[in-house]
């Protein structure tokens, strides 16, 4: 417990009593992973970690009891394992909700802009649906309804992911109730590919 | 004295020369049986009925009962029938068989009590039935051909003359034969005879189907089944007719439908297109009664009602892609054009509804789903809800249609009302209608007030009473305004001071019901500025509570033009008016001046000037001079203006208020989709997605039909706001949030 505490000290704002988005990166170099790299949220996730680009020492002991690790190259040896925790599928979801909301830096927001969601996107579920993302990605920069994507329409995305085929397509119905912005992109898909 | 035993054998020689005598009466003999003779046929059985075992002879005589009788009919009757042919082998039949019902009676009335005690005893067949059941099933159980029954038919069918007598009287037979059941006949005759039938016309209706055109092949076809309904009634047994008519109908309807309906040139299509209403009429005569048999048909009549009425449409739109356009006249003129020419459609089609298709649902429905199609087209650029409201502005409005009579204008506005049932934008047609009403209530342009109250009636029993509350509001509302008026002439009669030197009218209308007019910056004209004051002050002594809110678009003004040649009055808009009083002070004024001086926005001045400059009445010049007005104009007062007229109307044509109408009804129709949505969220809960669309669509589509991406849109909103939550297990549900 003592040793968890001491290396939170070590990363942590001596007057904040935080880790601040200084006090990752170091992490992260020590870590030898790039802060932008998924396994930093997937870190977050473990730890419940509320706001953005912070870790408290509650989180932060959080995460590292369950990772059994009391320093940084133990934490290191834990992500290849926390990853595959992750990508379970019962766990993925739980993650994918919580990257949305972690992204939510307001008190009242609700949604995320475009370009946010687009990098989210990528991080989130790149590696698992590569052709559905770069394609949605592709999409919601040239459509204007929307500005913003809200909780549901990201969860819809998952779920588009998971439960229709692609490219092809042949099981989306849009009398379902799918987000219409899901009915867009679909349709705008189908135009392009005939 | 105790009875002699009577031996069998000697007992039944002695009936026997009874029954040969029968035969020998059954024969032609001219004998008879006396009473005493039968007596002693009757005694003999008796006796040997009733003697002791092992006497008793019941059994052996009522097996020798049957025996006699199967022995006639093979070795005597059987031959004499198959000896014959055709008709004489059926009169032959009809006389054996009455001879068999004689036998049968007399030798039942000789063997008559084996009937009282041995058949119920041994619960055998009565006499009777015995008797008639060895002749049935000789006769008829050794394959009796009913080909020559039918041969007689098919030779009627043909056009031959036969004896109906005859086959009356041989088929009661199969009827009596059945003892109460209808099996023999049915099996016997009935079954064969219907297939008979039905290879028949088959025949038939392939070769006519090729030669005939659609309705000689119907007249056919209705003749043939007079024609079998007629051999029911002389000779075939009343049973048969529904069977024999389903039976006909199938070969030649039914089997032929397709190729009938569908015949080049003379077919259902085509007898629409030359208005054949007695061809239709038989028609749906012959399909009325076949299952199913009218919706090839009333497919056929609705596509029809659709191609014409997407012809007319059509036509419309071509003329207005080629019309110039110059200002709103031409839509006017074929907008009339267009809904004329649909109510006469209507009205054609109706008519065809009910004196040819007798008011049959189907056709109805036809017709109403073929006028939803077309009646909901978008014609130059107006969308239908617009024309139908123009159309019916022009009929309302002075100078629309005095020449009709009320009661041609009565029915015509019963028509329109009736063409809106068609529209799904209803919704659409009354924000149009709202828009037109308003200005022939303030410009005083309707045409008569009864009329315009009736339509309101009208339509208010079709849509329901919130469709025309405002209307209706509206209408009350200039009454109420002329009653203000006189209120605001007395108050200014009786404050002589307060006089604001203009005369000055003013309606005050009630903002909910009236459309939305966005309300000027106008720079009023000094010389109307105390007015508005003044009223105001008097407004003020009526209700403290109200805001009064001054729309100068609508407004209308008496101005006096002193013109070198003469004095002439002007009936302007009060826009106009405030840029013509500016020439009061200044002769020439260039635009932009005008426009710092009026406060107006560069659409609303372009059109004024154009009204003062360049159209009919010049009464400013414009520099430099042409068709257009442009921001660099100078406009200079007309001195030399004149007509022959001493007050002349200075028309502003109306700005095209459509797109605006449309973003009010879509700004609308969010609410209402909104209030639908947790409308019903509210009452059911929990409810599944495609369920809470189609709801929705069924209690917004009195008054439009609403697009699913919106309903998916507002529901988004509602997710959002935190009215509706998606369900966590399943996607497709959704949960009301209190």
């Amino acid at each position: 417990m003592e040793r968890i505490d001491n290396v939170f000290y070590s990363y942590a704002n001596k007057s904040s009593g935080l880790i601040d988005p200084e006090g990752i990166e170091a992490l992260c170099s020590d870590l030898e992973v790039d802060h932008t790299d998924v396994r930093i949220l997937m870190l977050a996730w473990k730890m419940k970690a509320e706001k953005q680009g912070y870790f408290t020492l509650e989180e932060w002991r959080r995460g590292l009891k369950a990772l059994r690790a009391d320093n940084v190259h133990k934490l290191k040896k834990a992500l290849p394992e926390l990853e595959k925790e992750v990508k379970r599928p019962t766990n993925f979801v739980d993650f994918y909700s919580y990257a949305f909301q972690y992204c939510l830096t307001e008190e009242k927001q609700k949604s995320i802009d475009i370009e946010s969601i687009c990098q989210l996107l990528d991080l989130a579920l790149g590696f698992q649906f590569r052709a559905q993302v770069d394609y949605f990605i592709d999409y919601l920069k040239i459509q204007s309804d929307y500005k913003v994507i809200n909780l549901d329409q990201w969860m819809g995305f998952y779920r588009f992911c998971n439960e229709i085929s692609f490219p092809d397509l042949s099981n989306y119905d849009p009398e379902l109730a799918w987000p219409l912005i899901l009915d867009n992109f679909v349709e705008w898909l189908r135009a392009k590919q005939t | 004295m105790e009875r002699k035993v009577i031996e069998l054998d000697q007992g039944w020689d002695y009936m026997q020369k009874g029954i040969t005598k029968l035969k020998r009466i059954l024969e032609g003999s001219v004998e008879q049986f006396n009473s005493e003779e039968y007596m002693m046929l009757y005694t003999t059985i008796y006796n040997m009925c009733t003697q002791k075992p092992p006497h008793d002879y019941s059994q052996q005589l009522y097996d020798k009962y049957k025996d006699s009788f199967e022995e006639y009919i093979s070795s005597t009757v059987l031959p004499a029938i198959r000896e014959k042919h055709d008709e004489f082998m059926l009169r032959e039949l009809v006389k054996r068989w009455g001879n068999h019902k004689l036998m049968v009676r007399w030798l039942s009335r000789f063997f008559h009590y084996l009937d009282r005690y041995f058949i119920a005893r041994r619960s055998l067949p009565a006499l009777n039935e015995v008797g008639l059941t060895c002749f049935r099933s000789l006769f008829f159980r050794q394959n009796f051909d009913t080909f020559c029954i039918l041969i007689q038919i098919d030779k009627e069918r043909e056009g031959e003359q036969i004896d109906k007598a005859l086959l009356k009287n041989v088929l009661d037979i199969f009827v009596e034969i059945g003892m109460g059941q209808m099996d023999c006949y049915e099996q016997d005759f009935e079954a064969p005879m219907l297939e008979d039938t039905g290879v028949y016309y088959s025949h038939k209706a392939s070769s006519w189907i090729l030669d005939d055109s659609c309705p000689a092949y119907m007249l056919k076809s209705e003749e043939c089944l007079k024609k079998e309904r007629d051999r029911v009634a002389h000779y075939l047994h009343s049973s048969s007719e529904a069977k024999l008519v389903e039976k006909v109908q199938h070969e030649l309807l039914v089997n032929f439908s397709t190729q009938l309906l569908e015949k080049e040139n003379s077919g259902c299509r085509a007898l629409l297109r030359d208005d054949k209403v007695d061809d239709l009429s038989r028609m749906y005569r012959l399909y009325h009664k076949i299952p199913k048999g009218l919706d090839p048909v009333a497919t056929i009549f609705k596509q029809h009602i659709t191609a014409e009425g997407m012809l007319l449409v059509q036509q419309a739109e071509d003329a207005a892609s080629n019309q110039v356009i110059l200002s709103f006249e031409f839509l006017f003129f074929d907008s009339q054009v267009l809904i004329r020419k649909v109510i006469e459609l209507h009205d054609k089609y109706l008519a065809y509804v009910s004196d040819c298709f007798q008011n049959h649902t189907l056709f109805h429905k036809a017709m109403k789903e073929a006028f939803e199609i077309f009646c909901n087209k978008t014609v130059g650029g107006s969308p239908s809800a617009e024309l139908l409201a123009t159309f019916c502005d022009n009929i309302l409005k002075k100078g629309g249609s005095e020449k009709l009579s009320d009661e041609a204008i009565e029915d015509i506005l019963e028509k329109v009302v009736k063409l809106l049932a068609y529209i799904s934008d209803k919704d659409l047609f009354a924000e149009f209608y709202r828009k037109k009403l308003a200005r022939r209530l303030l410009f005083e342009r309707s045409a008569n007030e009864e009329h315009e109250k009736s339509i309101l009636t009208k339509l208010k029993q079709q849509c329901g009473g919130q469709f025309t509350s405002k209307m209706e509001g509206m209408v009350t509302d200039l009454t109420l305004a002329k009653d203000n008026q006189n209120e605001f002439e007395n108050y200014l009669s009786n404050n002589p001071n307060a006089h604001p030197g203009i005369d000055l009218s003013v309606n005050v209308l009630t903002t909910g019901f009236w459309p939305s007019y966005k309300s000027s910056d106008l720079n009023l004209p000094s010389e109307m500025v105390r007015g508005v004051q003044v009223f105001k002050e008097f407004y003020d002594t009526k209700s403290k509570h109200r805001k009064l809110t001054w729309i100068y678009s609508l407004g209308s003004c008496q101005l006096i033009g002193n013109f070198e040649a003469k004095k002439i009055e002007m009936v302007v808009s009060t826009y106009q008016a405030a840029i013509l009083l500016l020439f009061n002070t200044s002769d020439r004024l260039s635009y932009s001046e005008i426009m710092t001086q009026s406060n107006l926005g560069h659409e609303d001045l372009v059109r004024l000037l154009h009204s003062l400059s360049c159209a009919k009445y010049k009464i400013l010049i414009k520099e430099p001079i042409s068709k257009t007005v442009s921001p660099n104009d100078i406009f200079e007062f007309n001195p030399k203006f004149t007509d022959r007229m001493r007050r002349i109307k200075i028309p502003l044509p109306v700005v095209d208020e459509r797109k605006k109408v449309v973003e009010d009804v879509d700004k609308d129709r969010r609410y209402a989709i909104d209030a639908a949505i947790v409308r019903i969220m509210k009452s059911r809960k929990v409810l599944g997605h495609q369920q809470l669309v189609s709801e929705c669509v069924e209690q917004l589509s009195r008054m439009f039909k609403p697009d699913i991406k919106a309903i998916k849109k507002r529901m988004e909103d509602l997710i959002a706001r935190d009215y509706l939550e998606r369900d966590k297990e399943n996607a497709n549900l959704f949960r009301y949030l209190a």
